[in-house]
């Protein structure tokens, strides 16, 4: 570890208390000073965010449920204020940048604006990103977008004012509050967090509470408890931000089994030297026979 | 809930994407046509030259140097803050087939723009082959980086592709290359060219279907939308294109220059329908929740 480097940090986010206060959301908008998104009434429960995107760093999603919420037949209460026959389970899950160990952004981008901090996680220059939007499609949780709201008047003019478009033009995402941490501080969706169910630490530390709170669930059989991005084994190499989840993966809108696209890197430059190469021998081979 | 053929079960949060569509702009695809012309054209002119087919050799130079200098005001045009382009070559990452196709099409371009300019002028001609081998080296790659580019990304139907996608651009990069040469050469000069916009159409239409046979679930969205009228066009006309040119490009000019012309505009239309088959794929979550659950089974 050099000078500089500090232990890896993330989130544990424990979505079995998140009670859907969106606090997140809104400390996270506060903080970072994001510009407002243009939000619809969506008729989807209690979430009119929809989505991560360049102006929504922390999603809290609900789910409502034909479901038990434990196995075990206990309702905590819930049976006697629901005149449904069936069960009901609401879940909610405060979604964020999972700052992959292989983050497929930052392996993408081409100017070197996404970097990796000495803290582990993954952050967005701003003054260096150009707006190529590569790392968008890159992600494979459609975390990052570009911010389409107009430039502001301190932006440096443009250059090229015939191709240029009058917007913000640049990515944006979570950066785990990297200024809040060089100060010290815990991110502010963490700080706000009044359940806890957003856990700031170091990295190791989360994962065995993780680990010991799965189990707590798993013993009073709440139904589809897991841990999604804990594995350090799985596509992107364990997720800096992890999650405690009440159901397949899918369901809150993440991707049930991430893969980082330059994992198969390797092998693509392989087929596309091989594809440059029967190029060449394939316009040599046009200028064999065949009389003139 | 929703269950697929080989019986997945799939939920969705309320059939929102999990990927997100790419931000590209149309300058994209049509740069993944100009750059295939550029990088497919700078090989033929360079064997031209060295067989001494000096009319086609010519051409050729000329219509690589212009599709070399469009490429770049494309691309420069689609960023978000262009005037930021230059921020291209502050790094060098291999993992990025962004940062070394932007590299390529600065070598390439530079290279094909220089050896044009000199050859009109006719000075300097040391430097002007030195220009023409660095373009003749770098054309391929060019042509064909754009499919590892698309490829490298969690878009379905694209990253499923990886095995074809870079083999599907550089037969359509040898296809228009030989379709503009055609048209700007005299039918004496022009066989190779010929040769090389029907060889190049008949194995970008081979691999086309091959990859969506294999692309399985994941690749019929190019049967649909905006994906699937351009993929019917790209292959009517590329077909008919390449037909003609076959059958009567040696001996009638006319037909060499609509059949080149149909080859141009098929392979165009080609490029449009796998750039938009990547919005598709990423609008629907069932294509990547079905492509990580059957992989992982």
């Amino acid at each position: 570890m050099s000078t500089y480097e500090k232990p890896r940090v993330g989130f544990f986010t424990d979505t079995s208390v998140c009670i859907g206060c969106k606090a997140c959301e809104v400390a996270c908008k506060e903080w970072n000073l994001i510009p407002n998104d243009e939000m619809e009434w969506t008729g989807e429960s209690y979430d009119n965010t929809s989505e991560l995107s360049a102006n929504t760093w922390r999603h809290v999603t609900f789910i409502e449920q034909r479901k038990p919420l434990r196995l075990d037949g206990e309702t905590a209460g819930l049976a006697e204020v629901q005149e449904q026959p069936e069960p009901l389970r609401w879940l909610m899950e405060s979604d964020v940048c999972k700052h992959c160990t292989h983050a497929g952004c930052l392996d993408v981008c081409p100017t070197g604006s996404l970097f990796r901090t000495e803290f582990g996680t993954v952050v967005v220059q701003e003054d260096i990103c150009n707006g190529c939007g590569y790392c968008v499609p890159a992600c494979p949780f459609g975390v990052l977008d570009k911010r389409h709201l107009p430039r502001k008047a301190d932006d440096t003019p443009l250059a090229l004012p015939l191709l240029g478009k009058k917007e913000d033009g640049r990515v944006w995402k979570c950066t785990l509050c990297y200024d809040r941490l060089k100060g010290g501080h815990e991110p502010a969706c963490a700080k706000a967090c009044p359940t806890n169910s957003i856990q700031f630490g170091e990295l190791d530390e989360l994962r065995e509470r993780a680990d010991q709170r799965l189990a707590k669930l798993q013993a009073e059989q709440w139904n589809g408890a897991r841990l999604y991005g804990r594995d350090e084994n799985d596509g992107v190499g364990g997720f800096g931000a992890f999650f405690l989840l009440l159901d397949e993966p899918e369901v809150y809108g993440l991707p049930p089994d991430p893969v980082v696209p330059t994992k198969h890197l390797p092998r693509l430059w392989a087929s596309t030297a091989l594809a440059s190469a029967a190029l060449f021998a394939g316009v040599a081979l046009a200028f064999i026979g065949g009389r003139e | 809930m929703s269950v697929t053929e080989r019986g997945t079960h799939m939920d969705s949060y309320y059939g929102r994407p999990i990927v997100k569509e790419p931000v590209w702009q149309p300058e994209i695809p049509f740069y993944f046509w100009t750059g295939g012309i550029a990088g497919a054209s700078s090989v033929l002119h360079g064997i031209a030259r060295l067989t001494g087919n000096e009319p086609l050799a010519k051409r050729a130079l000329y219509i690589g140097a212009v599709a070399d200098a469009v490429s770049p005001l494309l691309l420069i045009s689609d960023l978000g803050r262009p005037e930021r382009f230059l921020h291209m070559f502050r790094v060098f990452k291999v993992t990025s087939p962004m940062s070394v196709g932007s590299w390529i099409l600065g070598v390439s371009g530079g290279a094909s723009n220089t050896a044009a300019a000199l050859e009109l002028l006719g000075v300097l001609r040391p430097v002007k082959w030195a220009a023409e081998l660095a373009s003749f080296v770098t054309g391929p790659p060019l042509a064909t980086y754009t499919g590892a580019l698309v490829a490298n990304t969690a878009i379905p139907v694209w990253s499923e592709a990886r095995d074809e996608l870079p083999w599907l651009f550089g037969a359509s990069a040898a296809a228009t290359a030989g379709a503009a040469a055609l048209i700007a050469t005299p039918s004496e000069n022009a066989g190779p060219a010929r040769r090389a916009a029907i060889g190049g159409s008949l194995a970008a239409l081979g691999l086309t279907e091959y990859m969506e046979k294999k692309l399985g679930t994941v690749g019929e969205v190019y049967k649909h939308g905006e994906a699937g009228k351009y993929g019917r066009i790209a292959k009517a006309a590329t077909a008919a294109g390449a037909a003609l040119i076959a059958a009567r490009g040696r001996r009638s000019r006319a037909a060499a220059v609509v059949g080149g012309a149909l080859v141009l505009g098929g392979e165009l239309a080609l490029r449009w329908s796998v750039f938009k088959a990547g919005f598709q794929s990423a609008a629907d979550p069932k294509y990547t929740v079905i492509t990580q659950k059957e992989r992982r089974r």
